[in-house]
């Protein structure tokens, strides 16, 4: 009796939890499982976009830094590179001034030697003229004085050298 | 009533393998039954007639009928007892083929004392009675009864909860677009996910996205219908969820949406297996046929046989308690401590229950649907 109401499916509640259950589903989906859904749906695509950019602005960041150090190491080498160059200018230019020096020290004192040498030609010509004056005049004394005695002689050469020497002094 | 409740037993077994808490409860229900099996043997029979209803009287009160107690609880009622002597009338509509539509309150019948208007409350049901106030079965056969019984008014109550619930959840989702949960939003969303990740998108595939407010209706139907049977003073306490014709319903929108979803290969494995001789299929055509079918009923039986089950523990308990008054006020005092201990217990494990069993019917049907919209040619072990 009471039993049989139990396992008996009653028609006035299947009827009424048909439409009970339709209207809850209409109204649900509509007002209430369409927006939580895609606000649910939407929350987690923008996380997902979040981590996303996150990700790449540290691979950017990443990728930055390695472009610096890159750069830098640019620099460092054409920094190397100016100072080599440099170095090699100036040693250049100290080789190229040391020879340019030598040779117009070469160069003056090949002068100088030819000078030396011209001066000293100059000289013993003069000399060789001056011995010979020296010469015909010392013999023109002699000749002029009357050369009886040799003490007299010898005085008289003497005289004469010293004049001679006088003179030329 | 033991016929059922062995029934109940067996079809909680087959649910056994997902349900980590039930070993325990089976064990508890097979006690108890027995105590109540025991305890109904002793209790002198007596009369379920109309002239004969729940023991008011003095006279009456030492005759405690715990099994009928029981069963006026888990059944569908025209009234609405709140406490001691009140009830809720609540409105009779009947469409009786030969009369036309009638609307009257339930009060009249006066728990099924009198007739009114040529119609009588008979066993909780309404039957239509001549003059002299004998049932007339011809007459009877004309009635549809779609009276707003407790169990409609607390489907309706259901409805009513949830769509308030789910409305104002649905607007702060729109209020706090992009930001973390609040309140209740934060209460219901972890749920509301566990559906949608372990329920439908695992058992059903790509194509979940479609049926998520079918599954999310059902499965907060089921459980706001669970757990506000657990509460003990109305709005709670009907036994929706262990209602035949609840179950039925449901079961039965979870068939129309599977059978309606099946597709080209769906139908394929029911009325030809692939891959199967022909004279094997003679035997496999009409199981796939009638599996069909069986699996919403089952559906059906569970959902109804688990909370009916536990609503007839928590009853039986507290019926201990005047069942040993009745002999001995001292010993009702003694077994009340037990007995509400006891309850309390039950009442928890029926919480339990109540999201399993919400959980359990929403999962298969999921799991049928995933069946019936498979593009590949995976065979998954159907769960009956």
């Amino acid at each position: 009796m009471l039993l049989a109401s139990l396992v008996e499916p009653a028609f006035g509640l299947i009827f009424w939890m048909t439409l009970s259950f339709g209207v809850a589903f209409f109204l649900l989906a509509k007002f209430a499982w369409k927006p939580i859904l895609n606000a649910l749906h939407e929350r987690e695509r923008s996380i997902e976009d979040a981590i996303g950019e996150a990700r790449k602005a540290r691979e950017e960041v990443a990728a930055m830094k390695a472009g610096n150090e890159e750069l830098l190491q640019q620099a460092r080498n054409e920094r190397d590179q100016l100072l080599k160059e440099a170095r090699e200018i100036r040693d250049r230019e100290i080789a190229g001034a040391k020879d340019r020096a030598k040779a117009e020290a070469d160069a003056i004192l090949a002068r100088a030697r030819e000078d030396i040498r011209n001066e000293k030609n100059a000289a013993i010509t003069e000399m060789k003229n001056l011995v010979g004056e020296l010469s015909i005049e010392v013999a023109e004394r002699i000749l002029r004085e009357k050369l009886s005695d040799k003490a007299a002689q010898e005085a008289l050469l003497e005289k004469v050298l010293k004049e001679s020497d006088l003179r030329r002094s | 009533m033991f016929a059922l409740n062995v029934n109940g037993y067996i079809c909680g077994r087959k649910a056994a393998g997902i349900r980590p808490a039930k070993p325990l409860k089976t064990l508890l229900r097979l006690a108890f039954l027995s105590l109540v099996l025991l305890l109904a043997g002793t209790l002198p029979a007596h009369g379920h007639g109309p002239e004969a209803p729940a023991a008011h009287g003095d006279a009456e009160a030492a005759e405690f009928n715990a099994g009928q107690l029981i069963m006026g609880h888990v059944v569908d009622d025209h009234s609405w007892h709140i406490a001691g002597d009140f009830a809720i009338p609540l409105p009779v509509i009947i469409y009786d083929t030969q009369r036309g539509l009638q609307m009257f309150s339930s009060g009249r019948f006066e728990h099924g004392h009198a007739a009114y208007n040529g119609y009588m409350l008979h066993d909780g049901k309404i039957v239509a009675v001549d003059a002299a106030g004998n049932v007339d079965e011809a007459a009877s056969a004309n009635i549809w009864d779609i009276s707003i019984t407790k169990n409609t008014l607390a489907i309706f109550m259901v409805v009513a909860l949830m769509l308030v619930v789910f409305i104002s959840v649905a607007g702060s989702y729109k209020a706090r677009t992009g930001m973390a949960p609040k309140g209740l939003q934060s209460l219901l969303e972890p749920i509301i996910l566990f559906v949608r990740d372990d329920v439908a998108k695992s058992s059903i595939g790509p194509e979940y996205a479609r049926f998520m407010p079918f599954l999310l209706t059902q499965f907060f139907l089921i459980l706001f219908a669970n757990l506000l049977g657990l509460v003990p003073v109305f709005p709670g306490g009907a036994n929706v969820t262990g209602s035949i014709a609840v179950t039925f319903t449901l079961a039965l929108f979870t068939f129309v949406v599977v059978t309606f979803n099946g597709n080209k290969h769906y139908w394929h494995h029911i009325l030809a297996m692939p891959g199967v001789p022909a004279w094997v299929l003679i035997i496999l055509t009409p199981v796939e046929i009638l599996g069909m079918f069986l699996k919403p009923f089952v559906l059906m039986i569970r959902l109804f046989a688990n909370i009916t089950g536990g609503h007839i523990i928590v009853m039986s308990f507290f019926s201990l308690i005047f069942v040993f008054g009745v002999s001995s006020p001292v010993a009702g005092y003694g077994v009340s401590i037990v007995s509400v201990a006891f309850t309390i217990f039950m009442n928890l494990l029926e919480m339990l229950v109540a999201f399993i069993q919400a959980y359990v019917f929403t999962f298969l049907t999921a799991l049928y649907l995933g069946a019936a919209v498979e593009q590949s040619h995976e065979h998954k072990e159907s769960l009956v």
